[in-house]
């Protein structure tokens, strides 16, 4: 396996850009590529989940262009710049967090968008798929990687803030990937062992405290509906059902694009966004959803590699950061249509219908590329 | 300082440690995917078929076309009961979930009152499965749909459909013979096979609909269509047509009908008119009647309240399950009887001084319906046979009652229908009464007093008819002693409810010239004038006159209220449901007999003069238009 993985690394097909250009831009074509496929396969299977509605596809595709564009800005961005910037950043997110709390639209029961006169609605906590592994980053490079508990502790206060915000508006999708690329983080920069045990069980012994006293009767609900959707079937077990009998009916390859009758009659809710891969799995089976996965798995390998490989510890706990959450997003995503987590409305990255998390995810990796390959200091200047 | 952090390094003694945990997260994530794979695997490859079915489910379903209900046509092809299309506006039973709101919902669209409230909610409760269609309001008018059409986009969860219903276009006039169609009520749910009637709103409640229920129903068709979540058809698959009812065509004669109605007038009654040669019912008139087309867009509670409880109980069939004492309309019969009993003969007669006869150890006086207080003129003088029959007199039938027996009476009488239903498709026909000292020991617990017997001669006492039973007799007369079945469908179109056959009978024991000299009487009744005071027959001054053909029947008044010993009757005396009903049943022409008629009129008065010209009218129309369709 790791041998694989290895000569996957190693290899030098994505040198297609040479010279300069690439030292300047420092494009990794692997990854570049992938994400590029990514967003073909996304946008045609969406295609189909919008119900081939041009008007709407060409939005997304305009959403997706904006983001590869960010995307070369991003890496072209001097490494150093992100350093200091990372605060700010940080900063600006916590207050857009609050704006949402004050200003936000409220759509489905939560506030999650901002709507500014003269700029499109987004989502700011997709921001802090940014800013998160940002401030991390900037955070351990301070502090020089000592990793003691009093980092945990201040950690604790600087990653919780957003968070708790996130998990007020509610949307307790991105603030449980926000929590796991976290802990993800503490993980890979060496936190020991037995931290993660003792934090784990500690988790387990609350869990009964949480579910009586923290969690509301519909959360309960939702997540007791995961193990027996039938017994609700027009409410809260409805999602579970249709998503599951979209892929199921799909089979080994599928009802053929454009053809789900899942989706296409409306049996599937949010086809278009969260539950997008109930769609492209009914109507392209199980191919489809390997490969899928296959390709979500090679993209997270491929900047895990890349982030590894940094030279700065900055980087490295950027790039990992950012690799972890999306690929928790991901597994997150596909887990709750699939019926394995309750659904916590979360998107499938670069698939589902949506600008925040498209262009965030886009700008994620720019920003991972920048961090984690740019040799401006020594080559360029 | 910072650029200089930026691209530090990591601790020299961490790369090794991360290196590894980098590793550790890349196999978390490699299982994790593993994961999803497998139930990828597991939902789309191994339960494949199970969720494969349920979106099959899903996008399917079978919609039930119910089919048009068969048409009902008279003997000259008039259509007499139609089907129509309403529009109806309707929901969906599985979208309902509070009703008030629907309620409330609908009453912002159209007119709703308190009533269609109460049948709406009647029909949700009766409904049967989740994806019935309910129906809020049905037949809408053009002005409702107008604003339905403008505002409907507001409850995208009602529904605008068409729906086929009956119509009865003859309303109250044919309502006790073809009867009507109500909604499927509770009652009906545990009769009717499910399947067959999956999605049928009406039924035969009364009548030939019911009878004919299953002939007229037809068979339910079905369509595939594919369907969105809400409920919306996408697409037609595929469609089986329901096929239409079959249609059924009467014996009954519109124009007939129509004549006996109006010639019956306001008072309450019934006429029915026979075809001796098929027994088929040409005409029965109930009145009062109601117009059964209230029932299909359903009846508010006052109205019907109102039709159950009123005393003249307009909802009553008074022709099939009107019981009445056949008073002297019975006498004919009664003379075959002692005929037939050896107990009198042509030549018997019998001295009426006075009007009175008495019973040896009785003290109850039996009178003629000549008698009088007075004691002036309260007789008639010799009688014989015929001239009894013409007379319609008492005393010569008591002298036959004192030497009758009963039982073996009632064995020769119950071969002309009595006590009995004999129509082939009427199976809601009163029995009546034919009594038997057997049926009075059951339901007096007494015995048959020979009293009784003089009672039982002249029509009066325990027994009672209907009217379908008086006219049966005057098709038996009609025809010399062959009993038809009577029906109310032709039988060469549409077969007779099973167990019924087109049976004929020969009535015995009584031979060919008692049937032609009692039909001699007959005419008499109707015919014989001129002859002077008390030698004519009873009917001629009130219908005899000017008849142009040949006519023969039986008057009779029937008492109602028991005249005390010794007093008169007096009608002035009486309220209006205790007088005397007026009956009379008779048929023509005498040579080839076309019609035989009963006619009955509650609390008419005198059988000759209130029910004879309605019996003459309807046999009178009916001859005219034979003879108008025989030179045509």
């Amino acid at each position: 396996m790791s041998e694989i993985v290895r000569w996957f690394g190693a290899s030098r097909i994505h040198h297609i850009i040479s010279g300069r250009t690439r030292q300047r831009l420092h494009f990794d074509g692997y990854l570049t590529i992938l994400l590029l496929i990514l967003c073909a396969l996304g946008l045609t299977v969406l295609y189909s989940a919008l119900d081939q509605d041009i008007r709407a596809f060409t939005t997304q595709l305009t959403r997706i262009i904006i983001g590869f564009a960010l995307f070369v800005v991003a890496v072209c961005i001097r490494k150093d710049t992100y350093y200091w910037l990372a605060p700010v950043i940080y900063s600006g997110s916590i207050a857009l967090l609050i704006a949402v709390w004050f200003y936000g639209d409220v759509s489905h029961g939560s506030k999650r968008w901002l709507d500014f006169p003269g700029l499109p609605r987004f989502q700011p906590s997709e921001l802090l798929k940014i800013s998160l592994p940002l401030i991390l980053g900037w955070y351990f490079a301070i502090r020089k990687f000592k990793n003691n508990l009093l980092d945990i502790f201040w950690i604790g206060i600087l990653v919780g803030v957003p968070i708790l915000l996130i998990f007020l508006q509610p949307d307790y999708g991105t603030a449980m990937i926000l929590c796991a690329g976290t802990i993800g983080v503490l993980f890979v920069v060496g936190f020991k062992w037995w931290w993660f045990a003792v934090g784990g069980c500690s988790v387990l012994v609350a869990t009964p405290f949480i579910w009586n006293f923290v969690l509301y009767p519909y959360h309960r609900r939702r997540i007791l509906t995961l193990f027996n959707p039938e017994s609700d079937p027009l409410d809260s077990g409805w999602n579970i059902i249709q998503s599951k009998t979209a892929i199921g009916s799909g089979g080994f390859s599928g009802k053929g694009l454009f053809n789900g009758t899942q989706s296409r009659l409306d049996f599937i809710p949010e086809g278009h966004t969260d539950f997008v891969l109930a769609v492209s799995g009914e109507e392209l089976g199980f191919i489809f959803c390997t490969c899928l996965l296959l390709l979500y798995l090679l993209i997270f390998v491929r900047a895990m590699y890349i982030s590894k490989n940094a030279e700065s510890g900055f980087g490295f706990t950027v790039g990992s950061g950012i690799c972890i959450i999306f690929i928790c997003n991901v597994v997150v995503n596909v887990a709750m249509v699939l019926g394995l987590l309750p659904i916590i409305g979360l998107p499938l990255p670069l698939i589902s219908y949506g600008g925040s998390s498209a262009i965030a995810t886009m700008v994620a990796f720019g920003v991972l590329l920048s961090v984690c390959t740019r040799k401006e200091n020594r080559e360029l200047t | 300082m910072s650029t200089t952090r930026a691209v530090e390094p990591l601790p020299s003694g961490l790369s090794k440690i991360v290196n590894r945990r980098a590793v550790v997260i890349g196999w978390i994530v490699a299982v994790s995917f593993l994961l999803l794979g497998l139930r990828f695997y597991q939902l789309q490859i191994v339960q494949f078929e199970r969720y494969h079915t349920q979106s099959l489910d899903n996008r399917l379903t079978t919609e039930v076309i119910p089919p048009a209900r068969g048409l009902i046509y008279d003997r000259k092809g008039n259509l007499i009961t139609a089907n129509k299309t309403i529009q109806s506006l309707k929901i969906r039973r599985e979208v309902v979930a509070d009703v008030d709101q629907i309620v409330n919902n609908v009453r912002t669209l159209i007119t709703f009152n308190k009533n269609d409230e109460k049948l709406f909610r009647t029909r949700l409760k009766n409904s049967r499965r989740l994806d019935d269609r309910i129906v809020i309001k049905r037949l809408l008018s053009a002005q409702e749909l107008a604003d339905l059409a403008v505002n409907r986009f507001r409850f995208p969860e009602f529904l605008i459909d068409s729906e086929v219903v009956r119509e009865y276009p003859e309303s109250e006039l044919l309502v006790h013979v073809v009867g009507s169609v109500r909604q499927v009520d509770e009652t009906d749910l545990q009769t009717l096979d499910p399947q067959k009637y999956r999605s049928t709103k009406f039924v035969g409640k009364t009548g030939i609909e019911k009878v004919y229920q299953d002939v007229l129903h037809g068979q339910i068709g079905s369509r595939t269509v594919e369907v969105d979540v809400h409920g919306r058809v996408v697409v037609e698959i595929d469609v089986e047509p329901p096929r239409r009812g079959e249609s059924i065509t009467l014996h009954l004669d519109l124009d007939l009908q129509r004549t006996a109605w109006e010639a019956l007038g306001d008072r309450r009654g019934a006429v029915v008119a026979l075809d001796p040669n098929s027994g088929g019912i040409l005409a029965m008139v109930s009145r009062p009647a109601y117009d059964p087309n209230e029932f299909i867009v359903g009846l508010d509670d006052k109205t019907f309240n109102s039709l159950s409880t009123r005393r003249d109980a307009p909802l009553f069939n008074r022709a099939t399950q009107g019981l009445y004492p056949p008073g002297s309309t019975f006498k004919p019969v009664v003379g075959l009887a002692g005929l037939a009993m050896e107990l009198i003969d042509w030549e018997t007669t019998v001295y009426d001084r006075n009007g009175e006869f008495r019973l040896e150890d009785v003290s109850h006086v039996f009178r003629d319906w000549t008698w009088s207080k007075s004691g002036n003129g309260g007789h008639q003088g010799d009688l014989d046979l015929r001239s009894a029959i013409y007379r319609s007199s008492n005393i010569f039938f008591y002298h036959m009652g004192a030497e009758l027996d009963t039982d073996t009476f009632a064995a020769f009488a119950s071969q002309f229908g009595f006590g009995l239903n004999t129509a082939a498709d009427i199976p809601d026909a009163a029995l009546g009464i034919l009594p038997t000292t057997v049926w009075k020991k059951k339901t007096q617990n007494e015995s048959w007093f020979r009293g009784e017997n003089l009672h039982y001669v002249i029509g009066q006492g325990y027994m009672l008819v209907s009217p379908l039973q008086l006219a049966t007799v005057a098709m038996i007369f009609a025809n010399r002693g062959t009993w038809v079945q009577p029906k109310l469908v032709m039988s060469e179109h549409t077969a007779l409810p099973p167990g019924q056959s087109n049976d004929t009978f020969q009535i015995e024991g009584v031979s060919d010239d008692d049937w032609t000299l009692m039909i001699q009487a007959l005419e008499d009744v109707i015919h014989r004038g001129n002859q002077g005071f008390r030698r004519n027959g009873v009917a001629w001054a009130h219908i005899g006159m000017n008849i142009p053909f040949r006519m023969a029947g039986k008057s009779g008044t029937a008492q109602v209220k028991q005249v005390p010993q010794g007093e008169e009757y007096d009608e002035t005396l009486l309220s209006e449901y205790e007088k005397k009903h007026a009956l009379f049943w008779g048929f023509a022409p005498v040579e080839d007999p076309k019609i035989a008629v009963a006619v009955v009129v509650e609390n008419g008065g005198g059988g000759s003069s209130i029910a004879g010209p309605v019996l003459r009218a309807v046999i009178e129309a009916y001859l005219e238009q034979a003879l108008v369709q025989v030179n045509e």
